[in-house]
C-alpha cells in the first residue's frame, strides 16, 4: 500500500511536470490558430530552436544556465517574427491546406537544419549544480530540476495568465479571438496584434523547449514526434483558449506519465483513444466554444 | 487542365492519358536497371491517387492517409510470413478489405467534423494503428520490421524474380486497374458531387446533397485503394517497416502529391516519378540537403505553384496557345 | 385555403438571446408571400429553421400537414423546399451549367453514380440548358460562376433552386447587392416563376415587395407583429412605425 501510494505520488509529481511543459510550449500554438484560424504544424520547431539555443549557449559559449533560457526566448520570439512577416502572413486567406503544407515544409527545413548543426544524436542540457540533486518535502525526496520546472512553469503561467485577463493587450486578443472583424472595425490593429501574439506565443515555446529538454529529449526529429501531442493539447483543451490547453495538458502529462509506469506495453495508445473520444463528444475540445 | 466531371464536358480519354503506360512499358523493356526502382514509384503513384480522391476531390484534408497504406502493408506481411497466406492476390484482397472497413469506420465517425478537429482524428488514428505495429512485435516484429514473408507466384504462374520483373509489371496491372476506376469516379456525378462538396458544403446542402454520406463513400473507396498500394510495397519488397506508418511518410505522401499537382489525377502521376527520381540520385549523397530540398519545394510551391508542375506546365502551354493567336 | 408549410410555436435562441419567439407562420398553396421587417428581425433564421439548417430550440414545422421539425435539410429539399441565399452560396469554380445541373442531378436521384460520365447523362444536361434559357442565361451556360456579373450571379442562385422543381421557394433577398438598373431583371425573373410554387420572400426593397406580394408578414424582434395583405400593411400604424422607428435610427 505505501509502495503504491508512494508510486502514486511521483506519477503525478513527474507528470505534473511534463504537463506544465506541454503547456508553456502549446499555449501559444491555441491562442495563434485561435486568432488567426491558422494551422501551424511547425510549432513544435520553436520548441526545438529554444532546446538547441539553450546546449549551443551554455556549451559553446559558457553561457550561465538561466541567461541561456532568457536567450532561449528572446531569440526564438524574434525568430519567429521574421518568420511571420515574410512568411506566415502571405497565407493567412489561404486556405487550410497550404497552411498545412507550407508548415509540413517547414519542419522539414528545420529537421534537415538541426541534423547539418548539431548531429542526429540527443543533446543534453548540462545542469547547473544547484538544480541537481534531491529537493526534501513532507518527508519525501524529488528531483530538484523537476521541482523547479513546475514552480518556473507555474510563475510563468501566472504572469501569462494576468497579462491575458488585465493588461490591454490581453484583452485586445481576447476581443480579436472572439470577433476578428469586429475588434478590427473598433480600431485594434489585429496585423500587429498577431504579430505581438505570434512571437510571444513562439517565445513561450522556446522557453518551454529549452527548460522541458530533458523530458522531451532535444534531437531533430523533435517537430515531428512531439507535434502530435502539442496539437492534442490545443485541440483537446480548445482553440483560443488559455484555461482550456491548461487543464488539457496536465491531464495529458499525468496520464501519459501514468500508462508508461504501469502500462508501458501499451505506449501511447490510451491518450490517442482519449484524445479520439473527447474531440468525438466535443469536436471543439473541452472548453473551446462549440459550433 | 483540371480534370473533372462536368455535365457539359466529354470524358473521352485523351491521346496524353496514354502516355504514362506507354513511357512505362518503355521503362520496362528498354531501362531494366531501373525496374526495381519503378516498381515502388508505381506504388507510389497509385498511394498518391488515392489521396489526390479525397484531398483533390473532395477537399478531405487528412494527415492520417498511411494509416490506410500501413494497414493494407501489415496485413499483407502478416499473412505471408505468420499465417501462410502466401497467394499474392489473396494477401491484395485481404488488405482491400482490411483498410476498407477501417475506412467505413473512422470515416463515419470523423468526417462530421472539420478543421483541426478532424486533422487532429486522421493523425491521432493513424498514430494508434503506428502504436500497436510497434508493440505488437509478435505479428509485426516491431522496430526491427517485418521480414521473412512468403509471397507464391501470381496465379500460381509468374514468380516474383529478383530482377523485379514481375512486380513491375504487377504493380503497373495494379495501378491501371486503380487509375481506370478514380478516373471512372471523378468524371462521374458522383465525383461532381464531390467537388461541389469541396467547393461549398452548405449549398449542397441546401441541394437536397447527403454531404457526409458521400464523404464515407468516397472515404472508403481512396482507403481500400490505399490498402491495395501498401500490399504491393510489402509483396514487391517483402519487408514491412514501422516506418509506413509515420508521420514523415504521411508528409512525404503529400509533397508528392502536391508537387505534382492537386485535384488533378496526373499530379499523382508526376509528382511521385520527379520525387523519387530525385531522391535516388540526390538522397543518398546528401540525405541532410535532400530533406532541406524538400522542405523548400514545399513551401515555394504552396507560395508561388498552388498547381504544382502540372499547374506550371498548364500555365506554359495556355500562355504558348495565347501567343500563337 | 391549405398551409403547404406551416410553423407551430416555433423559437430559437442561443444562450440568453431569442431569435424567434413563438412564431405561428402559414404559407398557402401557390402564395407570393413577403417577409419583411427590420435588420435582425429573425427573418433569415426563421427561413434557416424551415430548410433546416438550424435547430428549432422548440416548435413545430409542418410540411403538407406532415411533421419535418425533425428531418435534415437533404430530406426537405427531396420533399420540396428549396431555397436561396442572402449572400450568394455557389460553386464559384464550376461552369453555370454545372451549377444548375449538381442539384438537377441530385434531384434526379443519379447524383451518387459513380460510373457513367455525368456527361453521358444528356437529360440532365438537356433540363439544364432549358432552366437557363428561361431565365436567360443560355448563353452563359460554359462561363465560370466566378467570371459572371452579380446581377447574374444572382439569378444563378434562382436557377440553382428550380432546378429542385420545388413545391416551396424561399427567396432571401433576392436582389440583395444587385445594381437597380439590373433588379428590373430579377422582377422579371420572379414574376415569371410557374404560379403552382408557394412562394416566401425576405427583401428590404419594398417596391419590390409590394409589386411581387400578395401577403406580407412583418416581422420584429423575433416575433410577428402582424399579417396581412399588402394594403393592410401598408396601412398598418405599428408597421410605419417600426419603419419610422428604424428611419430615425438609420
Amino acid at each position: 500500500m505505501e509502495a503504491f501510494l508512494s508510486s502514486l505520488v511521483s506519477v503525478a509529481f513527474h507528470g505534473a511536470a511534463y504537463g506544465m511543459i506541454l503547456y508553456v510550449i502549446s499555449v501559444g500554438l491555441s491562442v495563434t490558430m485561435g486568432l488567426m484560424g491558422f494551422v501551424n504544424l511547425a510549432h513544435g520547431v520553436f520548441a526545438m530552436a529554444g532546446g538547441y539555443i539553450l546546449i549551443a549557449a551554455m556549451d559553446r559559449f559558457g553561457v550561465s544556465y538561466p541567461l541561456g533560457l532568457a536567450l532561449a526566448f528572446v531569440l526564438v520570439a524574434a525568430g519567429s517574427v521574421v518568420l511571420e512577416r515574410l512568411l506566415y502572413s502571405r497565407l493567412y486567406t489561404a486556405g487550410e491546406l497550404a497552411q498545412v503544407l507550407f508548415t509540413i515544409g517547414l519542419i522539414f527545413i528545420a529537421v534537415a537544419t538541426a541534423r547539418l548543426l548539431f548531429g542526429t544524436l540527443q543533446l543534453l542540457v548540462p545542469l547547473p549544480d544547484y538544480l541537481k540533486g534531491q529537493f526534501g518535502l513532507l518527508g519525501r525526496d524529488f528531483p530538484a530540476f523537476r521541482v523547479f520546472l513546475i514552480a518556473f512553469s507555474a510563475v510563468m503561467v501566472g504572469i501569462l495568465w494576468y497579462g491575458v485577463e488585465r493588461t490591454r493587450w490581453g484583452a485586445m486578443v481576447r476581443a480579436a479571438v472572439d470577433n476578428g472583424p469586429m475588434a478590427q472595425s473598433i480600431g485594434i490593429n489585429t496585423r500587429r496584434l498577431f504579430t505581438i501574439t505570434f512571437a510571444l506565443g513562439s517565445g513561450l515555446a522556446g522557453l518551454g523547449g529549452a527548460l522541458g529538454a530533458e523530458i522531451l529529449t532535444v534531437q531533430p526529429t523533435y517537430p515531428f514526434e512531439h507535434l502530435v501531442y502539442f496539437l492534442i493539447v490545443v485541440a483537446v483543451g480548445g482553440l483560443g483558449s488559455l484555461r482550456g490547453p491548461f487543464f488539457a495538458a496536465l491531464l495529458i502529462g499525468v496520464t501519459d506519465t501514468a500508462c508508461k509506469y504501469w502500462v508501458p506495453q501499451f505506449g501511447a495508445f490510451f491518450i490517442y483513444v482519449a484524445t479520439i473520444a473527447i474531440l468525438l463528444w466535443r469536436p471543439a475540445g473541452l472548453f473551446g466554444r462549440q459550433g | 487542365m483540371i480534370r473533372r466531371a462536368s455535365y457539359g464536358e466529354p470524358a473521352r480519354i485523351g491521346w496524353l492519358e496514354w502516355l504514362p503506360w506507354a513511357a512505362a512499358l518503355a521503362v520496362f523493356f528498354a531501362l531494366p536497371e531501373y525496374v526495381p526502382l519503378g516498381a515502388r514509384i508505381l506504388v507510389y503513384i497509385l498511394f498518391a491517387l488515392s489521396l489526390d480522391l479525397i484531398l483533390g476531390y473532395a477537399g478531405i484534408i487528412t494527415l492520417g492517409h498511411t494509416a490506410f497504406f500501413g494497414l493494407g502493408a501489415y496485413v499483407a506481411g502478416i499473412l505471408g510470413a505468420k499465417l501462410g497466406v502466401t497467394d499474392p492476390l489473396l494477401q491484395m484482397a485481404a488488405a482491400a478489405a482490411a483498410a476498407a472497413l477501417l475506412g467505413v469506420a473512422t470515416g463515419a465517425v470523423i468526417l462530421r467534423t472539420r478543421g483541426l478537429t478532424l486533422l487532429m482524428l486522421t493523425l491521432a488514428i493513424t498514430a494508434i494503428l503506428l502504436e500497436i505495429a510497434n508493440k505488437a512485435t509478435a505479428l509485426t516484429g516491431g522496430a526491427d520490421g517485418l521480414s521473412g514473408i512468403s509471397v507464391t507466384p501470381i496465379l500460381g504462374q509468374f514468380r516474383f524474380d529478383m530482377f523485379g520483373k514481375t512486380a513491375y509489371l504487377y504493380c503497373l496491372l495494379v495501378l491501371f486497374a486503380g487509375w481506370w476506376i478514380v478516373r471512372r469516379i471523378i468524371y462521374s456525378p458522383f465525383g461532381a458531387s464531390l467537388v461541389g462538396i469541396r467547393e461549398n458544403v452548405v449549398r449542397m446542402h441546401a441541394i437536397g446533397s447527403p454531404a457526409y454520406a458521400r464523404l464515407i463513400a468516397v472515404y472508403t473507396i481512396s482507403a481500400t485503394i490505399a490498402g491495395c498500394a501498401g500490399a504491393l510495397l510489402t509483396q514487391t519488397n517483402q519487408f514491412v517497416g514501422l516506418n509506413v506508418l509515420s508521420f514523415e511518410f504521411a508528409g512525404e505522401l503529400l509533397v508528392m502529391l502536391v508537387l505534382g499537382g492537386v485535384g488533378r489525377i496526373y499530379g499523382a502521376f508526376v509528382g511521385p516519378l520527379v520525387y523519387m527520381i530525385a531522391q535516388d540520385q540526390l538522397a543518398k549523397q546528401f540525405p541532410e540537403y535532400w530533406y532541406f530540398g524538400i522542405g523548400l519545394l514545399l513551401v515555394a510551391v504552396v507560395l508561388f505553384a498552388r498547381g504544382g508542375l502540372l499547374g506550371i506546365a498548364d500555365r506554359v502551354v495556355s500562355k504558348f496557345r495565347g501567343e500563337r493567336r | 385555403m391549405s398551409a403547404v408549410l406551416e410553423t407551430r410555436k416555433l423559437c430559437k435562441s442561443f444562450g440568453a438571446l431569442t431569435v424567434a419567439e413563438s412564431i405561428d407562420f402559414r404559407l398557402e398553396a401557390g402564395a407570393r408571400h413577403a417577409l419583411i421587417g427590420p435588420n435582425g428581425a429573425g427573418k433569415t433564421t426563421l427561413v434557416n429553421m424551415l430548410t433546416g439548417r438550424l435547430a428549432p430550440s422548440s416548435g413545430r414545422i409542418l410540411l403538407g400537414g406532415e411533421d419535418i421539425t425533425g428531418l435534415r435539410q437533404a430530406a426537405r429539399v427531396k420533399r420540396g423546399i428549396g431555397r436561396t441565399f442572402q449572400i450568394n452560396t455557389l460553386f464559384r469554380d464550376l461552369t453555370v451549367l454545372d451549377n444548375v445541373a449538381l442539384g438537377i442531378a441530385e434531384r434526379s436521384g443519379i447524383a451518387a453514380r459513380l460510373w457513367r460520365p455525368a456527361s453521358s447523362f444528356h437529360a440532365i444536361h438537356d433540363e439544364s440548358m432549358a432552366l437557363l434559357a428561361t431565365l436567360g442565361l443560355a448563353d452563359d451556360a460554359a462561363s465560370r460562376v466566378f467570371d459572371l456579373p452579380y446581377g447574374k450571379q444572382r439569378l444563378v442562385e434562382i436557377a440553382i433552386a428550380l432546378g429542385l422543381k420545388p413545391t416551396v421557394l424561399l427567396l432571401d433577398e433576392p436582389a440583395a447587392g444587385v445594381p437597380s438598373v439590373e433588379t428590373g431583371r430579377i422582377l422579371e425573373v420572379l414574376d415569371g416563376l410557374p404560379p403552382e410554387i408557394a412562394i416566401l420572400i425576405i427583401e428590404h426593397d419594398m417596391d419590390l415587395v409590394f409589386r411581387f406580394a400578395r401577403r406580407i408578414t412583418v416581422m420584429v424582434q423575433g416575433e410577428v407583429l402582424v399579417e396581412g395583405t399588402p394594403e393592410e400593411i401598408a396601412g398598418d400604424r405599428r408597421v410605419q412605425q417600426v419603419y419610422l422607428g428604424e428611419q430615425h435610427h438609420g
